[in-house]
């Protein structure tokens, strides 16, 4: 029997990235907010010190930080006609637990979408007509908000943050030196580009012979001292190279932990429960409104959260089975086509190219989560995609995130994974090679979503998430295609030797790590027959409940999702503080 | 009753609490630090002092999970993966062999992190691991099976006892899927046992491969530092660095 707990104000279903910046907003706006976490209270000193964070074993291939399968995990299959089987380990993606969720363990590539990819539907209809945006059995949508809708919320973002990066187009004025591509900025970014290691200088330089506009990638690993507009410190990133898949231990890395929660945690109108896991959201008998959420913590006590506003901030898989368990919107499927909730789940295409040098050592291991540069002439619809049978893109980018020596030395083509070949190879070239990641975009398709699993259940008993998810043709072209444009500017690269290609070939994979950016199943719409939420986060089912995440994506960009996640949850607060607190209620008709 | 104080009776209740919640099977818990208590955490960041969680350091070289047949398999096998010669050590002169043991008597071994609830269909190999079994059930359920392939394939030896290229047409089979074994899954368990190597060989010398952190002065990773400033503008130059581990170096203590 659950325990009846007093009302709150409202209550946060997980504290990673957006669970903390709602929580700021919300308590700010005088709101007396619950968080609920099914992991453990995390902090730099404790979790992950300076003298003992850059630990590759422990952390990345013994997934310290990461969500731990053996409670939980999702089933997977490539396609509806196969048995889907449980994630028995951690591949694919690392999803994370504890506070800060997976932002603890990010690389804070902080980006923005092109004004293109939030009308993904529309413009490439416009540009390529009907057969473009129904091929591969494509059910794109546009997302139900423009570029000055969202643009002052992915600044906040970047303010929060303290991303270093150098703007490309300041209010309309294209800029030397930056993404001439992204839509307007209202402002420069808070701090310059980090300082460039030889290969990312190197990859510039081909670029710029090439003809393309490269620039720094913007960064979340600060280059100087930074001091947020919450009061919050940052220093200076020290290129340690233990920073994606590890939390940092030098307060320079964005994280809930360095920009949030030194401010957040001293507001006495908010709570926090840590080893506490939601399993549902309770609604009225008519299921019009969210009466609050049923939790458990880790000494198995249940309890009932009662709130006024639910806040789903589990991350998007959690966010999706949480929908579904709590019966709330319409499933989708795949086979009618009919329903939502689970409908165009989408992900990232990643190709590289691995580039060898003769005699220039690289030092791949002053690194950071972020440190590169980066051509995006090959996003979006930044190109002329007539006749190249495929829409979408992605940015290449010469990063130097590390060199971790299990994860990271190249070999060249040819050279077997063992035996004294690999030996000799990873001896020589492990301080002359760096890799070049091709960071595609996943249209949504009809067969790739999200539902409950048949057969495998959680220690709770709880059905698990079931996954179906494979590339189209849509998506293995345009990898291939970014994988060649890439390879073109690796061969240009001063004192280049060899260059290996890596295409996405075949289905989806759950081994190897590709990226944590599992997007779609809450879709954002402008109604309730084809989206879950509206603009707002909004459910359309119950106006008191909001579903933040990368689930709101229609389809997924070219670009890693956070910067669009965190505008969206400030453009979501902003809504409930300035209008649905004001007049509780749908915020969109339908 | 305040704040603090709500934090810290929790804490307390908490601490009695852990006990029983593993014996319960602490459903709810998904990190690391398994028998967390919940706690409740209001008005301040807590941090306490004295809690830093600090990795494990492995005691000493002693077999503690390998038997003595598994022992004559995995030393010479490891040797094939990462074979001696003047670029750096061999697996067993950097003391992976010692690794190896000491993940599979411990939390890796145990599955600690690997979702092994059934029903258990084989699966196509884009699902990834599917076997029930945890790693060190793997490795004592293929070990024999890889030996009675080879006792099969080469007139009653052992995997020792074959020469070095032999041995790696053992392997390359393993590798390839084509060995077929009784009772395990070849494939899978090679898989696995490359990578553990890998590991073992490059991982901090705390967890008991990588003596005297030789496969990172092998290849030129410096170790465990923590600031690179000075020296990400300086291109193509050699960081002079000493490699150190999260220990240190051999010779900064004891232990
Ligand atoms: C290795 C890695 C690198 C990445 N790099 C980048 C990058 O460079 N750029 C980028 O844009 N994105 C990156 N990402 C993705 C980024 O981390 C996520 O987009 C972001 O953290 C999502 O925020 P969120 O609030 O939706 O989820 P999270 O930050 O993961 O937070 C969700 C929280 O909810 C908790 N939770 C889940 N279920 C429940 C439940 N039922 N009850 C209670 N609590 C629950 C979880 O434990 C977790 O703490 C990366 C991810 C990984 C793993």
């Amino acid at each position: 029997m659950a325990t009846n707990l007093p009302a709150v104000d409202a209550v946060l279903a997980g504290f990673g990235w957006t669970g903390a910046i709602l929580g700021q907003q919300l308590c700010d706006a005088g709101l007396n907010v619950v968080a609920l976490e099914r992991g453990a209270w995390r902090d730099t000193p404790t979790d992950f010190a300076t003298t003992f964070a850059q630990d590759e074993l422990r952390y990345m291939w013994r997934h310290h930080l990461f969500q731990n399968l053996a409670y939980d995990t999702l089933t997977i299959r490539n396609r509806t006609d196969q048995e889907a089987l449980p994630m028995r380990h951690l591949g694919s993606f690392l999803l994370g637990t504890g506070v800060g969720g997976a932002g603890v363990h990010w690389n804070a590539q902080i980006w923005r979408f092109l004004e293109s990819d939030l009308k993904a539907y529309t413009h490439n209809l416009q540009r390529y007509g009907k057969a473009a945006v129904s091929a591969y059995d494509m059910t794109i949508q546009d997302y139900p908000l423009s570029w000055d809708e969202i643009e002052p919320h992915y600044e906040a973002f970047d303010k929060l943050c303290g991303t270093s990066g150098r703007a490309g187009n300041l209010k309309g004025v294209i800029q030397d030196g930056g993404n001439p591509f992204e839509g307007p900025r209202s402002a420069e970014y808070p701090n310059p580009p980090m300082a460039m290691p030889y290969g990312p200088t190197l990859f510039a330089k081909a670029a710029r012979e090439k003809g393309y506009q490269p620039f720094p990638h913007p960064t979340g690993n600060v280059s100087r001292p930074y001091t947020n507009p919450l009061g919050a410190q940052l220093g200076q990133c020290t290129y340690c190279g233990f920073c994606e898949k590890f939390g940092c231990g030098n307060y320079s890395k964005a994280t809930a932990q360095t920009t949030i929660l030194p401010y957040l945690m001293m507001k006495t109108n908010f709570t926090l429960r840590t080893e506490s896991e939601v399993l549902k959201v309770e609604t009225t008998a008519d299921g019009k409104r969210a009466t609050g959420v049923t939790y458990v913590n880790s000494a198995g006590e249940e309890f009932f959260q009662p709130a006024q506003i639910v806040i789903l901030s589990a991350y998007v898989l959690q966010n999706v089975r949480l929908m579904l368990l709590s019966k709330i919107g319409k499933p989708y499927d795949p086979h009618s086509g009919e329903g939502v909730v689970g409908k165009n789940y989408a992900y990232q295409t990643m190709g590289s190219v691995n580039v060898f040098f003769e005699d220039k050592i690289m030092n791949p291991f002053i690194g950071a989560g972020a440190l590169a540069t980066v051509v995006d002439e090959f996003n979006g619809d930044n190109f002329d995609h007539t006749g190249l049978g495929f829409i979408g893109g992605g940015y290449i980018a010469q990063l130097h995130t590390g060199g971790r020596p299990i994860e990271m030395i190249y070999t060249p083509q040819g050279i077997p994974k063992w035996g004294t070949e690999w030996k000799r190879a990873a001896a020589r070239n492990y301080l002359r090679a760096v890799n070049i990641s091709c960071h595609g975009s996943v249209m949504a398709h009809r067969g790739n979503y999200l539902d409950l699993d048949p057969t495998y259940r959680d220690s709770f008993g709880r059905p698990m998430l079931r996954m179906t998810f494979d590339f189209s043709d849509n998506e293995l072209k345009m990898s291939r295609y970014l994988v060649d444009k890439a390879a073109d500017i690796a061969l240009a690269m001063e004192g280049v030797s060899a260059v290996k290609k890596n295409y996405r070939t075949g289905s989806w994979s759950v081994v190897p790590y590709q990226t944590t950016h599992n997007t779609g199943g809450t879709m954002m719409g402008d109604n309730p027959t084809q989206s879950v939420v509206n603009k707002y986060l909004q459910s359309w089912d119950v106006d008191n409940l909001f579903v933040m995440g990368s689930g709101a994506f229609p389809q997924n960009a070219g670009y890693n999702p956070t910067g669009t996640v965190a505008a969206l949850a400030y453009h979501s607060a902003d809504a409930i503080k300035n209008q649905y607190l004001k007049s509780p209620g749908p915020l969109v008709r339908a | 009753m305040s704040d603090s104080e709500i934090t810290r009776r929790q804490l307390l209740v908490g601490g009695a609490l852990v006990g029983a919640a593993c014996v319960t099977g602490a459903a709810a818990l998904h990190d690391g630090a398994l028998g967390a208590p919940p706690r409740t955490i209001k008005g301040a960041v807590p941090w306490r002092e004295g809690t830093a969680d600090v990795p494990p350091m492995v005691q000493g070289t002693a077999y503690r999970f390998f038997t003595a047949g598994e022992q004559a398999f995995i030393e010479p096998a490891i040797d094939r993966l990462i074979p001696p010669d003047e670029t750096g050590p061999s697996a067993s002169q950097a003391n992976v062999h010692v690794f190896l043991d000491h993940q599979l008597a411990g939390a890796f071994g145990r599955g600690d992190h690997f979702y092994l609830g059934g029903p258990w269909p084989k699966g196509t190999p884009e699902q990834g691991y599917q076997s029930r079994l945890s790693p060190a059930q793997l490795y004592r359920t293929a070990i024999p099976a890889v030996e009675a392939y080879v006792r099969d394939q080469h007139a009653g030896k052992t995997f020792k006892e074959l020469g070095a290229a032999e041995q790696d047409v053992v392997l390359r089979a393993l590798e390839s899927g084509e060995a077929k074994l009784s009772g395990a899954d070849g494939k899978s368990f090679f898989d696995m046992f490359l990578q553990n190597v890998l590991e073992g060989y490059f991982s901090d010398p705390i967890y008991g491969g990588n003596k005297d952190m030789a496969a990172w002065k092998m290849i030129g990773f410096p170790g465990a530092h923590y600031d690179y400033r000075e020296w990400v503008s300086r291109h193509g130059e050699r960081v002079p660095y000493l490699t150190v581990g999260i220990k240190g170096r051999p010779g900064w203590s004891q232990g």
